[in-house]
């Protein structure tokens, strides 16, 4: 068949799938679009055996395209079953990436533990790691006398500061898993500077004697928030260790493996911090909940994020 | 060779081809996208200032901030068929390698990777990944598994119903039939001297060399397409 009488006889089937392409919306029938994307991958076949021109052949690859995009959209948008994500794939991911969250949280601890005993037993310590308005700053916001506690201005409405952890901790954790691509390093940076902060201000709280504030105040939202940040690390490093070792493949087919594992990391760490959040701007800060009540809710979430934590394990195949 | 093409087998047995697009319309698309950024924090700061700056409205605002920072991509990628209005202006998408619409867990790596893309300054790192691979992709794209394709229109084809179709007296084979069928096709984006040009290498088929050499090819390459 001539190239001439093959444009003639298929004109009108094109033209119908350029208008489906043109008004996406309209073109629901996915049954129809399977038909004609069929059909066309067979006339692009025929057209380039035929060796019909290519601006002809390029016309039909350019429709194809079209449609096999508008086709597997259906894939893309097939929903998370949330339900399904919480329960299993989740705690998989996690179980999978066990051993770079073992060293994301040495990352972090070992900084934190050995700032924080500077700081407790030497009165200046805390200088070095924070400069002087920032170290009034936290012994203000955690002073006993406080009727809110974590907070610089008591005016600061629980939704404004929930609003603010949202955006501070979740770029803060999505920042330590980029850092990962550069080796790693960037990941053990973030671990490494957040772990020295934390731990230098505990150790100097605690000097200070604001043990009755600060303890509270951290222990129910620490459980999601310091998780999520070590799991954010091990996503990190998981990105980092598939260019540094890519075994039997090559670092680039390494690191999109690398990067497909870490997508539900990266989900659960966005739902935990979303938890932390709530709950720093809503319960933690509350001055009025008797100690003994708040570390006893605290350590219940601590024990339920931990067995959560380590509920993977039967998920995985063998 | 610098060569776009990316092509790929997809299910239905054939192979599709996409041009990949460079940093120059990516780094456009991206300014566009950040004056749109821009404008939206813009109207939603004001929009918040009755809400209480320290209360609802600046909790709502901070919270629209980092969504606006960290996910605009991602939505428009994945609810706007792979592009964002910057992308959309500039008529390129993001697909994943196979040529198939980008995913929510692909969508969501190569955008948070872009905070190392970033790095030192201005994108610099993720310009230089960029030229270094074939396919232009940005450090977050080689972890995704994603490019950046065109997806601007195809020309559409030249009438020719005025091209009185006229036999070849030489026999000539599929790909040289093709050549002539392309002259004519394209005759229309020739100047008359190149065309004069090309159809003078061809006398010994056409018999004809300039302008008449010009017309013999254009009615032998109406005369292939299959026109009566």
């Amino acid at each position: 068949m001539k190239q001439h009488e093959f444009e003639a006889l298929h004109q009108e089937l094109w033209r119908q799938i350029d208008s489906a392409l043109e008004n996406p919306a309209r073109a629901d029938n996915t049954a129809l679009l399977a038909e004609h994307y069929l059909s066309l991958c067979r006339q692009l076949a025929i057209a380039k055996e035929r060796m019909y021109d290519a601006a002809l052949v390029e016309r039909l690859n350019n429709r194809s395209l079209g449609l096999y995009r508008e086709l597997y959209r259906y894939r893309a948008e097939t929903r998370l079953n949330f339900y399904a994500f919480l329960r299993r794939d989740f705690p998989l991911a996690i179980f999978r990436h066990r051993f770079f969250i073992l060293i994301a949280l040495v990352a972090m601890i070992l900084p934190g533990l050995v700032a924080g005993t500077w700081t407790y037993f030497d009165d200046e310590a805390i200088y070095s790691v924070l400069d002087g308005s920032q170290v009034r700053h936290m012994e203000r916001i955690y002073d006993p006398e406080a009727r809110k506690i974590g907070r610089e201005r008591e005016a600061d409405t629980d939704l404004f500061m929930f609003g603010f952890y949202i955006k501070n901790n979740i770029s803060v954790a999505f920042r330590c898993f980029a850092g990962g691509l550069l080796l790693g390093i960037g990941t053990l940076l973030v671990l490494f500077f957040n772990g020295m902060f934390m731990g230098s201000i505990a150790g100097h709280l605690t000097r200070l004697d604001f043990v009755d504030t600060f303890y509270p105040f951290v222990i129910g939202h620490g459980a999601f928030e310091l998780t999520a940040i070590v799991f954010s690390g091990a996503a990190g490093l998981r990105l980092g260790y598939a260019i540094i070792n890519p075994g039997h493949s090559s670092r680039l087919d390494s690191l999109r493996q690398a990067g497909r594992e870490v997508v539900p990391m990266l989900y659960g760490i966005v739902v935990m911090l979303t938890i932390a959040a709530f709950l720093e701007a809503f319960w933690s800060s509350s001055s009025s909940l008797p100690i003994a009540f708040k570390y006893s809710v605290g350590a219940i979430l601590w024990i339920l994020v931990l067995l959560y934590s380590f509920s993977g394990r039967r998920h995985e195949s063998r | 060779m610098l060569d776009t093409a990316y092509r790929v087998e997809i299910p239905g047995g054939i192979h599709l081809e996409a041009q990949v697009v460079g940093p120059i319309p990516r780094i456009f698309a991206f300014t566009i996208d950040l004056v749109i950024r821009g404008i939206i924090l813009a109207a939603l700061s004001i929009a918040s200032i009755p809400l209480g700056l320290d209360g609802v409205g600046g909790g709502f605002f901070l919270i629209l901030l980092f969504v606006i920072e960290w996910l605009y991509p991602v939505l428009f990628e994945l609810l706007a068929r792979g592009q964002t209005p910057g992308k959309k202006l500039l008529g390129i998408a993001v697909v994943n390698d196979d040529l198939s619409p980008v995913t929510l867990g692909s969508s969501l790596v190569r955008n948070l990777l872009r905070t190392v893309d970033f790095l030192p300054f201005f994108y610099l790192a993720g310009v230089v990944t960029m030229l270094s691979n074939r396919h232009f992709q940005r450090l977050g794209d080689l972890a995704a598994g994603t490019l950046v394709i065109s997806i601007a229109k195809s020309a559409q084809a030249a009438s020719l119903e005025d091209v009185p179709p006229l036999a070849p007296v030489t026999q000539l084979s599929r790909s040289e039939q093709t050549a002539i069928v392309e002259f004519l096709q394209r005759s229309a984006h020739l100047s008359q001297p190149r065309q004069q040009e090309l159809a003078t290498i061809l006398e010994g088929i056409t018999h004809q060399a300039g302008e008449d050499g010009v017309e013999r090819l254009r009615r032998h390459g109406a005369w292939y397409l299959g026109m009566r």
